[in-house]
């Protein structure tokens, strides 16, 4: 694995843009420009991102951007990669970068569409869990009884599994990793960029002021998450599946997960779950959903 | 550098596209170097690439454009950051 010290110097996102202190976006953002280097178009939908390209007639990114709907990302990189085909052009990466309400709903279609055409471009979504751009409304990556400014009392629902819905497209790369793992965002970054087809990655990026915290917070919030089991670091190149780091150790039951608890008290939008007295109904059933979520990790990838 | 000419709005790469951002700041990071194992931690991990990385792996903190959000000195392992509050800006 890549130590710190061997990491590229340069930056293609720029100093002094928008991007709220503390943001996860943009950690994510320099990691994963580091190991695409800078022939790399991305495209981008209405998302945090959008808005971290600042204002009009500047943007804070030092590489070509396409701002794009919602709904259309993965669209538009196809647009984007047939035209390089055409002329010739091998040694540029094509990248949709989207928000999670850009994958897990909008976007799902174009997504879903893109990879089944076989596109030669990584798709990756920067999962905050929430509609955060727009103001920290629920999506289909919010977790159970997390409050949003549309779900006050709590989502009721539980977070669709994106990683599935992706494997199943069986593309020749996937995989899933956290802002607060620089080493593992690198190698499954570059790992894509030398796969042809249509390769997919999910950051998990802990939003400060979406999730209540403290912004000094967002690396260590990544880790707690991976910590509990609540997020699993895996990889999977030709429908052979991999766990990465501690999430391996929790999958052969080497370590045991941190109650999820641990990682959710630090957080505001769960604070409905302490205060005025414990919800343990609630609190249960998050521990008892990721429990099951292990489970059937362990029976789909243990040993093959 | 290179000006194209689509029928679309063109934004162009700047440093600073919405401002002196260190503006922003209400805590400062300080860096005792003497306390540094030059890691590298804050440095990957500034949001803002406020942290400059030397060709010695020294790092040195750039008050232009960080905002105060504290990640470097919450990641720093031996502590030689820390957050100290901002003076009050006389008008
Ligand atoms: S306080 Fe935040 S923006 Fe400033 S140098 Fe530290 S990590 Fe970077
Ligand atoms: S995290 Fe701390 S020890 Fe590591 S390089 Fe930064 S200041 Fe030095």
């Amino acid at each position: 694995m890549m130590r710190l010290k061997d990491f590229p110097v340069d930056e293609c996102l720029l100093q002094g843009n928008a991007a709220c202190p503390g943001c996860p976006a943009t950690i994510g953002l320099r990691l994963v420009l580091k190991a695409l280097g800078k022939k790399t178009i991305m495209v981008v939908p209405a998302c945090c991102t959008s808005v971290i390209e600042s204002l009009y007639p500047h943007t804070s990114f030092d590489i070509p951007v396409m701002n794009i709907a919602f709904e259309a990302a993965a669209a538009g990189a196809s647009g984007v990669e047939a035209s390089l085909r055409q002329q010739g052009r091998t040694d540029i990466t094509v990248v949709a970068w989207a928000g999670d309400g850009g994958t897990y709903d909008i976007g799902l279609q174009a997504l879903s569409g893109a990879l089944e055409r076989g596109t030669n471009f990584i798709y990756i979504c920067y999962n905050n869990q929430i509609y955060s751009n727009t103001g920290i409304q629920r999506s289909g990556a919010t977790p159970y009884a997390a409050w949003t400014t549309t779900t006050v009392g709590g989502k009721n629902e539980l977070r669709k599994e994106m990683g599935d819905i992706i494997l199943a497209h069986h593309i020749p790369y996937a995989a899933q990793t956290c802002i607060s793992y620089p080493e593992d965002v690198f190698s499954k970054v570059t790992k894509a960029k030398n796969i042809k087809g249509p390769k997919y990655i999910e950051i998990l990026a802990p939003c400060p002021p979406g999730w209540r915290f403290s912004m000094d917070k967002t690396v260590e919030m990544g880790r707690m998450a991976v910590d509990s089991g609540a997020w699993a670091l895996w990889e999977c190149e030709n429908d052979k599946m991999i766990f990465n780091g501690k999430s391996k150790l929790i999958l052969e039951k080497k370590i045991q997960r941190k109650p999820v608890e641990d990682w959710i008290k630090y957080q505001g939008r769960f604070g409905h779950l302490f205060r005025p007295q414990r919800d343990e109904k609630r609190l249960k059933a998050i521990e008892e959903y990721v429990d099951s979520l292990w489970d059937r990790y362990r029976k789909c990838y243990l040993g093959k | 550098m290179k000006k194209f000419s689509v029928e679309t709005s063109l934004s162009y790469p700047k440093k600073g596209a919405m401002g002196k951002t260190g503006s922003w700041r209400v805590f400062k990071p300080i860096l005792d170097k003497k306390k540094c194992v030059k890691c590298l931690r804050c440095w990957i991990f500034c949001p803002e690439s406020s942290i400059h990385r030397e060709k010695d792996d020294s790092v040195s903190i750039d008050y232009e454009f960080c905002k105060g959000c504290g990640v470097c000195a919450n990641e720093c392992n031996v502590k030689a950051i820390i957050m100290e509050r901002e003076e009050a800006k006389k008008n």
